[in-house]
């Protein structure tokens, strides 16, 4: 019967990418079980030993696991020898509240004060404190030192896993988390991300009971009791995934790319701050392009300045020295956005989005303008403008610029005019790329082609028409580079094309120098480029 | 943003900007209290000019500041070691919570 029903999947977020097949094994952090109360002399007693006995495990841990880990674990340390925090609870006690009562309701409180703060990384905290806490109420409830037994490779599925738990089993034959809840930015997703555990969170719903499960952190997928059919799709999956990891690596760590004697500039385009985990994505010579628009899908409505600011500094702080490109917000087309974009337009894509939308709503243009200004006082920060059809526009663009710098600076906060450049995708812009007066030119190769061929790229239907290797394409592209290169202003481009390595000959023999790939392809595109400028190699 | 402690009749205060891109979150503030622990004085911090100064050797009062980047922190101390906890830990925020603290 078994074989005949449809296979369990589930989808979730990643967390952390890799693959697991194993043992399905949940586990369940609440402790169970009683704690036999005293009198509150016995129960502060037992609090006392509770309380001693969570900050040696923990210390065991932390010292067993050492660096991040043991960073992590240090806040848990800092609690249990924090006064403050703790004397609510003997006062509790002192008046007959039960040791493992006072204990959790202390700890509740706070939780939930966590749980319901605005920004996700004091939320994520949370799972830290419900590890505490339930660290001390197993010993207070006798469960002790039960450490868990988990089979070597299992797929370990919780509501959540607190970041002692995750290091109390043992990973050294691999395995993999499934989380119904839990966040990417959890403590323990860092600690998964580290080791190399791949790691799937907010599954939602998830069938408690299972043999066998198969976990795909790079698709975010759980596969319960599955076929042999899922189990050899799976199997090349990850077969796929260990080969180009390893050719990667290889590849990846050699210094930077060149073609011709010219060195290749090699960045990654960036959805979300969270992309900048992807392991391959220190190797990259900056970030070519940022997109913003993750900040407008939030429920709470349009993102505020604070929001803005700590995702784009987040972001400028991790590149360090390396340059940034931050593409203003580039809502409408296939991209709406409730309160932002324009509803009922006929033809989207040929309508009020890009740059064009943020000119037409300038007190949502004007938030975004004072979060750049004040990051780019790190000095690595460009932006650039996505849809330009005219000149006008970049000096309207540049003007509300200006004037948001100049507000900022009267209210006394630091703030810059970054470096400004525009998204070269209307074929009107690329026709008449001298006239505007930009720092750089980024060239967005999706829609150009899109709008050069008339074809939605999207269209299967259309084939080989909506190839972006049409010599239309490429002339527009050879025409911004040529001009780039006589007018001294840098020319990239960030679209599929970069990241596809048939088109990677062609690129390269235009004149451009610099592309901007997502992480996961930047191995490969070096990896081409090398092959080529191998293959290059006459004299 | 730094100002050198200032005694204020028995109370030493300074105040620092919170240069930490996320704010006093649980890395920072165990740093903080790590080192405000290492004194005798009696200590206390407050963000942006709240009403309530809270002890600064209390991991979990300091991370309740939900302290932003760019506030203000405002430190004060009373005891044999007060201007030294002062500098001491104005100089660990401006420093952005160097790792080797």
């Amino acid at each position: 019967m078994r074989a005949d029903l449809a296979r369990l999947a589930y989808r979730g977020r990643t967390a952390s990418i890799g693959f697991a097949h194993g043992p399905f094994v949940r586990v369940d952090a609440a402790p169970s079980g009683q704690h036999a109360s005293g009198t509150p002399e016995d129960e502060k007693r037992a609090l006392r030993g509770a309380l001693e006995s969570a900050g040696r495990q923990i210390a065991f841990l932390a010292n067993a696991a050492g660096g991040e880990a043991a960073q992590i674990l240090e806040f848990q340390v800092a609690l249990l020898d924090d006064d403050d925090f703790l004397d609510p609870v003997s006062a509790a006690i002192a008046a007959g509240v039960a040791a493992d009562a006072a204990w959790s309701s202390a700890l509740d409180d706070q939780i939930a004060d966590y749980n319901s703060a605005s920004d996700e990384y004091l939320q994520a905290r949370s799972s830290d404190l419900a590890d505490l806490r339930d660290r001390v109420l197993r010993t207070l409830r006798g469960g002790a030192a039960e450490a868990l037994k988990i089979p070597g490779g299992a797929v370990v599925f919780a509501e959540d896993l607190p970041p002692s738990r995750f290091l109390e089993i043992d990973w050294s034959n691999g395995g993999g988390v499934a989380l119904l809840r839990g966040s990417p930015t959890s403590h323990v997703a860092l600690l998964a991300r580290s080791r190399g555990i791949p790691m799937v969170v907010q599954l939602g719903a998830v069938a408690e009971r299972a043999q066998a499960a198969l976990l795909d952190g790079e698709r975010a997928t759980l596969e319960l009791d599955p076929s042999a059919q899922q189990i050899d799709v799976f199997e090349r999956r990850r077969d796929a995934h260990r080969k180009s990891r390893a050719a990667a690596h290889a590849i990846l760590r050699r210094p930077a790319a060149s073609w011709g004697g010219e060195k290749i500039k090699l960045l990654i385009n960036i959805q979300r701050v969270d992309d900048l985990d992807h392991a391959d994505a220190q190797y990259a010579d900056g970030v070519g392009l940022m997109r913003t628009e993750f900040l407008l899908g939030e429920p709470t409505g349009l993102p505020d300045e604070e929001a803005q600011y700590l995702a784009y500094d987040a972001v400028l702080r991790w590149a360090g020295k390396r340059p940034v490109t931050i593409r203003t917000f580039d809502a409408g087309g296939d991209k709406p956005v409730p309160g932002f974009t324009e509803d009922g337009e006929a033809n989207p894509f040929l309508g009020v989005r890009g740059l064009r939308l943020c000119l037409a709503r300038p007190e949502i243009f004007a938030v975004q303008l004072r979060a750049l200004a004040r990051a780019a006082t790190r000095r690595n920060l460009k932006v650039m403008f996505p849809m330009v059809t005219a000149p006008d526009e970049l000096e309207a663009a540049r003007k509300a610029f200006a004037d948001v710098v100049g507000k900022l600076q009267a209210e006394r906060v630091p703030a810059v005019l970054p470096e400004l450049g525009i998204m070269v995708e209307v074929p009107a812009a690329a026709l008449t790329i001298e006239r505007f007066k930009a720092e750089f030119f980024s060239i967005g190769s999706n829609d150009l082609a899109q709008y050069v061929t008339a074809c939605d790229r999207t269209n299967g239907a259309l084939g080989k028409l909506s190839d972006p290797l049409q010599p239309a394409v490429l002339e527009l592209i050879g025409r911004t580079v040529d001009y780039g290169r006589r007018a001294g202003i840098s020319v990239s481009l960030c679209g599929e094309m970069a990241g596809d390595p048939r088109c990677i000959p062609a690129l390269l023999s235009c004149g451009l120098r610099e592309l901007s790939v997502n992480p996961s392809a930047l191995a490969q595109v070096k990896q081409a480029i090398d092959r080529l400028s191998r293959g290059d190699a006459r004299d | 943003m730094l100002e050198t402690p200032k005694a204020n009749g028995q109370d030493f205060t300074g105040s620092v900007r919170l240069i930490h891109a996320v704010g006093m979150h649980a890395r920072p503030a165990v740093k903080l209290t790590k080192l405000a622990k290492k004194f005798k004085a009696h200590i206390s911090i407050r963000a942006a000019d709240a009403a309530e100064w809270i002890n600064a050797k209390s991991v979990a009062k300091v991370m309740a500041l939900r302290a932003a980047r760019d506030s203000i922190i405002q430190i004060k101390a009373s005891g044999e070691d007060a201007e030294a906890a002062v500098a001491a830990l104005v100089d660990l925020v401006a420093t952005d919570f160097p790792d080797n603290g």
